[in-house]
């Protein structure tokens, strides 16, 4: 309980206190959704045209489902390069060779450094550009290609940290056994690191699910393209067809979120890894400090 | 093929450009205080002893922290200013700056709150326990002991929200406001999508991030709290 750090168990009189807060905010709580849907209503918004819409089978079948599932295999794609792109990297980071060393840590601070927006659209625009227009890449390809490089990168940072975290006793009593680099990394520390870095991949996916949005910019027919281009296209009713809509981000993403939170409390008591949970990098140049 | 290695129209549009990193930074000042404000209010809720305000806050930022932020943005450029016709002013420059900030400003406020409970969630328990036992109130125990301590220990991950705020503001495009980013895309309409319109753009973002990390880096390690 976070309050706890905060608070003393309540005595009478605290009590009374909290009761007549909470009676005063749910007042005001339900002042201010009385204004907002007093508003929507006077506009329209809650006309029965607006929403009938999504009453019918077709507009699922055919637009949101249709956008889910473009939206789904985006992810899904971007997903499983993104964690070779990372494994490759981030383990490239962890190699004794400055020459290995030196240009995956530059790529990976690059890709993390930069707006993912500027490097689709340099992915959809350098080969057109440099092909003299007769190469078009297609706005799937330049969206997984620019949510692979910048997510791959992210996840580089959470694999080095993950084999990181693993006490150095560790890999030294593997040394001690007659180990060598490759074997210590593959069956000591990758194995613990592994389960110490679920928790942020999977709240990494999160992120790379909500990037995913970023195909309305380059015109890529996803889930967003549907929920307020193309139905409000034919029923004019972009308020309610945008609720409707992040609805479904919000459902998908807090299952995934959900998932995350479960793995880091298995993690935290397995006995299968003596390292503690990797947390999502910070950004470029911060540094290792913070939560 | 000479024109791909070109860095020519980077000179040549030179103020365009600087014109778009301006309107970059006015973004990004704005939101990061407002989201800074609003993200305040909501850590207040969220640690509050009433119910209603908690679960109220909790709303807020499971929607928001899971909403794809063109979702936001465009919710409040197409929704909010055009289908609903709220807007700040007739100037549409003027008009979808301050929606743009408003939803930048929504959603960043949604992790910096979070960002601020896991501070306060970071003094031990002990720390409110010793002040209570030599006979701090309760705004001294706050304002004396937990306070401090959180705020010190949240300086590195509010340094990468605002450097993920920055990099962020390219999504703007999709409100219509003009900033770096809708720069870089005509430039590419106009010059073709070449390395060093591409790499300029990049070094512009750098030189805004960068900075900004290494200072809230070096803030964070001077005031950490040694445990």
């Amino acid at each position: 309980m976070s309050a706890s750090v905060l608070y003393d168990v309540p005595g009478p009189r605290a009590r009374l206190r909290n009761n007549i807060l909470t009676l005063v905010s749910f007042v005001l709580v339900l002042a201010v959704a009385y204004v907002l849907i007093k508003g929507l209503a006077d506009k329209g918004q809650f006309d029965a045209k607006m929403w009938t819409p999504f009453l019918e089978a077709d507009v699922w079948k055919n637009q949101i489902l249709t956008g889910l599932i473009a939206t789904l295999q985006a992810a899904a794609l971007s997903a499983v390069l993104a964690l070779l792109f990372g494994v490759v990297f981030g383990l490239g980071r962890l190699s004794d060779r400055a020459w290995i060393r030196v240009p995956a840590g530059a790529v990976v601070e690059f890709f993390r450094a930069i707006p993912l927006l500027l490097l689709i659209f340099f992915v959809q625009a350098f080969p057109a550009t440099a092909s003299g227009y007769t190469v078009n890449v297609p706005a799937f390809a330049a969206v997984v290609i620019g949510l692979t490089l910048y997510n791959g990168s992210v996840l580089a940072e959470i694999f080095r940290a993950g084999v990181l975290a693993v006490p150095r006793g560790q890999a030294e009593a593997g040394y001690a056994l007659g180990l060598r680099k490759g074997g210590v990394m593959r069956l000591i520390l990758l194995p613990q690191a592994t389960t110490a870095m679920m928790p942020a991949i999977v709240s990494q996916m999160v992120v790379l699910l909500k990037d995913t949005a970023l195909g309305w910019v380059i015109a890529y027919e996803e889930l967003l393209n549907f929920g307020l281009k193309q139905i409000p296209a034919n029923f004019g009713n972009l308020i309610p067809s945008a609720i409707v809509i992040s609805v479904v981000y919000i459902a998908i993403n807090m299952v995934l979120s959900y998932v995350a939170t479960v793995l880091e409390r298995r993690s935290r008591r397995s006995n299968r890894t003596t390292a503690a949970p990797v947390q999502a990098p910070t950004a470029v140049g911060v540094g290792a400090g913070g939560a | 093929m000479e024109s791909l290695l070109d860095f020519g129209p980077l000179a040549e549009e030179f103020t365009t450009i600087l014109a778009g990193f301006w309107a970059t930074v006015r973004l990004s000042a704005m939101s990061a205080l407002l989201a800074l404000l609003l993200g305040t209010i909501l850590v207040a809720m969220r640690v509050s002893p009433t119910p209603v305000l908690r679960s109220v806050g909790t709303a807020y930022v499971n929607v928001l922290r899971n909403t794809p932020l063109t979702l936001v943005l465009l919710l409040s450029a197409l929704g909010l200013s055009d289908t609903l016709q709220l807007t700040f002013s007739r100037d549409p420059g003027v008009n979808y700056y301050w929606w743009a900030t408003l939803g930048l400003s929504a959603y960043t406020a949604a992790f910096v709150c979070e960002a601020l409970r896991s501070g306060v969630n970071t003094v031990p328990p002990g720390q409110a326990e010793a002040a209570r036992a030599i006979g701090l109130t309760f705004t001294q125990t706050l304002r004396l002991v937990v306070l401090p301590q959180a705020f010190r220990s949240v300086i590195a991950p509010l340094g990468s929200i605002l450097i993920a705020l920055i990099k962020n503001t390219t999504i703007v495009i999709v409100a219509g406001y003009i900033e770096a980013s809708s720069v870089m895309k005509q430039m590419f309409d106009d010059y073709g999508g070449t390395l060093p319109i591409f790499l300029g753009f990049a070094l512009g973002y750098m030189v805004l991030t960068l900075p900004t990390g290494f200072f809230f880096g070096w803030l964070a390690k001077r005031m950490a709290v040694v445990r």
